[in-house]
């Protein structure tokens, strides 16, 4: 996951940490996170409300909310350093090298706008180019994201579309300029799930049609399954566990990560299915996310592990795992942060665990 | 479109056509209901005879029914009519003819029309100066929330919301027309005939009204924009790369000053008729005034003409509000 920046690398952030003082102390709703995004990957970031994906998706734009948080890390893009980056900088950036679109698309498109403005918009503020050439862009770009009678589209409000129209203009508007980066945060969770696999195979489409890079924030494995290259699991504010999709699915590493695994539906009438008829319940993880203000001074998922006991010593309590490469060679790429014997994990997964699901 | 305003004004008239009930009810028949007979405001101090009540009554029509009386007044208004003028003289009075004042000796409907333009001169050109100023502060107060500025405004909105304008109405014109002499003569002058003189006669009425609805219109403007300002659309222009200037000017404002056009055309349909004391204070002769002086001295007929045009003013007021919003929201649809 860390591994060196190269041509090819697109989005590059080290040791980003995203902390909100407040009343009652720091929040640290990013903790210290490392990725490298290439040309034409998509990443997903995934874990509970409250892990920290929003926050991390956000702040790469300095997006967040609240002028107060404090920054520090490193952000690479297109060149430019995006920490300590003024807002004037960070606004040439953002549509242009790196683009955004959000969960909401009703309440994040404005209200009293023609679509079509909203996206000539964004193509007018990176393109010295007259408001007609803007507009056969954003027409252009309307059909291009599949919105049925584009030119007559363009006038329409956002109320007069549905929800799955209004994430295609979100889509269209964020790509207009073709940007390298795509940042989708939650990009699908509003969405009835027919509309949801068409609004990710059109962002799988442009993916290969821009060879842009995506980070894909979600809470749903399946969305991962279904698009994703590379996975990050994301808890309090880290980075628990980063594979490829398959590794992740069949070779997850941390018990967070089996616990997201079998906190998903899958199809009925597998072996080991525990209900009567042949069906299997989803077990939820007990317990709740640490404080992201007081974390646990050991691994973060310590209190809700049900595996903690297999440390001797107490070290999941008190010392915190570091995220390390599964294989001594670090050649796959995965990464996990715990203090199991890597061995353990393995057996346990092939022994106990998959076997359940 | 047209049919949407067609709806609106036709609702418009059965709000007046109610008013005018109303009205007439209060002023015409409120009296008789605690058995004074109407005649006693037409005629002055020293209350006639029995007998020459009666002939008062029978003269101007009060001892007709009341439906008649009804029909007559409000035809009036819509037709004109022929008027006694207590001397003996008959006049013609065409439409609308609100009736005749037998204190100031002149039609209703020529006071009225005197006193209008004075009156809608203070409104507009203090609503303009209350829309520009409140707006302005607000927003910056908005967008430097916390900062001096945001401090000193709050702080000073909350003490101009708190002064009456009897009181900052004459320390203005202690300051500006007495000590410091700049606007020696403060008398009138219709904005077509001399409009420097008409802007020296309303200018301090302007500040006293604007002082008080700027504060209450920043107010506004800066919760609105906060508010707006947390938006998700808000972010999503801002995740285009626009200027924050953009963002602020074309999405944050576009959105926070839309409730404020409700209020404000209500406040400028209110102000119409109702800036008495302003009035008094600066001795500007508006509809204010005029409705005052025509309580004081029990004359029938200002009153109710008077209250017939504010109606008329806050319907209108109202419409106007409603048809803007048709422009300002797409989501309100024409139906």
């Amino acid at each position: 996951m860390t591994a060196q920046p190269d041509g090819d690398c697109r989005l590059s952030v080290r040791e980003l940490r995203v902390h909100f003082p407040t009343a009652d102390g720091v929040v640290k709703s990013v903790d210290g996170v490392s990725l490298d995004l290439r040309r034409g990957e998509i990443v997903g970031v995934v874990g509970e409300s409250g892990s920290g994906k929003s926050v991390l998706a956000q702040s790469i734009l300095g997006l967040h909310n609240g002028s107060r948080a404090l920054l520090s890390g490193r952000i690479r893009l297109a060149g430019h350093e995006l920490v300590g980056a003024s807002e004037r900088e960070l606004a040439q950036l953002r549509g242009s090298a790196a683009a955004m679109i959000f969960q909401d698309s009703q309440s994040g498109l404005h209200p009293y706008h023609r679509i079509g403005d909203q996206v000539a918009e964004a193509y007018l503020a990176h393109h010295r180019v007259s408001r007609t050439a803007a507009r056969r862009r954003a027409v252009e770009m309307l059909d291009r994201v599949g919105i049925p009678g584009p030119d007559k589209r363009y006038r329409d409000y956002p109320h007069q579309l549905s929800g799955g129209m209004r994430q295609r203009v979100m889509i269209a508007m964020a790509l207009v300029c073709e940007p390298d980066v795509l940042i989708a945060d939650e990009p699908t969770t509003a969405l009835d799930v027919t509309v949801q696999a068409q609004i990710l195979e059109l962002i799988a489409g442009l993916r290969a049609e821009f060879g842009m890079a995506v980070l894909l924030i979600t809470h749903d494995l399946g969305v991962v399954a279904q698009l994703c290259d590379r996975v990050i699991v994301m808890y309090a504010g880290q980075f628990v566990e980063t594979a490829t999709a398959d590794e992740l699915f069949y070779q997850p590493e941390m018990p967070y990560t089996w616990g997201l695994l079998n906190a998903t539906p899958r199809p009925a009438g597998r072996p080991g299915a525990d209900g009567p008829d042949g069906t299997r319940r989803l077990r939820p993880i007990e317990g709740q996310p640490p404080s992201l203000i007081r974390l646990p001074p050991g691994c973060a998922f310590e209190p809700r592990c049900g595996y903690r006991d297999l440390v001797a010593g107490q070290r999941c309590r008190t010392e915190r795992p570091r995220l390390v490469p599964v294989v001594d060679d670090g050649s796959t790429g995965h990464e996990a942060r715990c203090h199991i014997e890597p061995a353990r994990r393995r057996r346990l997964w092939a022994d106990t665990i998959q076997p359940a699901r | 479109m047209i049919r949407y305003l067609a709806r609106r004004l036709a609702g418009g008239v059965v709000v007046l056509f109610a008013s005018s009930i109303v009205t007439f009810l209060i002023f015409q028949v409120g009296p008789r209901a605690a058995n004074v007979s109407p005649a006693l405001y037409y005629v002055g101090k020293i209350p006639p005879s029995e007998a020459g009540l009666q002939a008062i009554d029978h003269r101007f029509g009060f001892d007709l029914p009341i439906w008649r009386q009804y029909l007559h007044w409000l035809g009036g208004i819509l037709f004109g009519q022929t008027l006694d003028d207590g001397s003996g003289d008959v006049v013609h009075c065409s439409a609308p003819c609100l009736g005749y004042s037998f204190r100031q000796h002149l039609p209703v409907t020529r006071m009225i029309a005197d006193a209008l333009p004075i009156e809608l001169s203070i409104a507009v050109g203090a609503a303009v100066l209350w829309l520009l100023v409140g707006v302005t502060v607000g927003s910056l107060a908005a967008l430097t929330r916390g900062s001096i500025f945001d401090r000193a405004a709050t702080a000073t909105t909350l003490a101009a919301l708190s002064l009456p304008i009897f009181v900052t109405g004459p320390v203005l014109l202690l300051v500006f027309k007495y000590k410091l002499g700049w606007l020696p003569n403060t008398d009138y002058a219709p904005l077509t005939s001399d409009p420097l003189q008409w802007f020296k006669s309303m200018v301090l009425a302007w500040i006293v009204l604007a002082l008080l609805f700027a504060a209450l219109y920043a107010r506004l403007t800066r919760a609105n924009l906060i508010e707006t300002m947390s938006e998700d659309y808000i972010r999503t222009a801002r995740a285009k790369g626009l200027s924050r200037r953009r963002v602020v000017l074309r999405h944050g404002l576009r959105a926070a000053l839309t409730p404020i056009v409700t209020i404000f055309g209500l406040d400028v349909g209110q102000l119409i008729g109702s800036a008495v004391i302003t009035e008094t204070v600066f001795n500007l002769h508006g509809l204010g005034l005029m409705s005052i002086q025509a309580i004081q001295s029990r004359d029938l007929p200002v009153i109710m003409g008077v209250t017939i045009v504010a109606t008329v003013v806050i319907v209108v007021a109202n419409i106007l509000v409603d048809v803007c919003y048709c422009f300002i929201d797409p989501r309100v649809s024409y139906r």
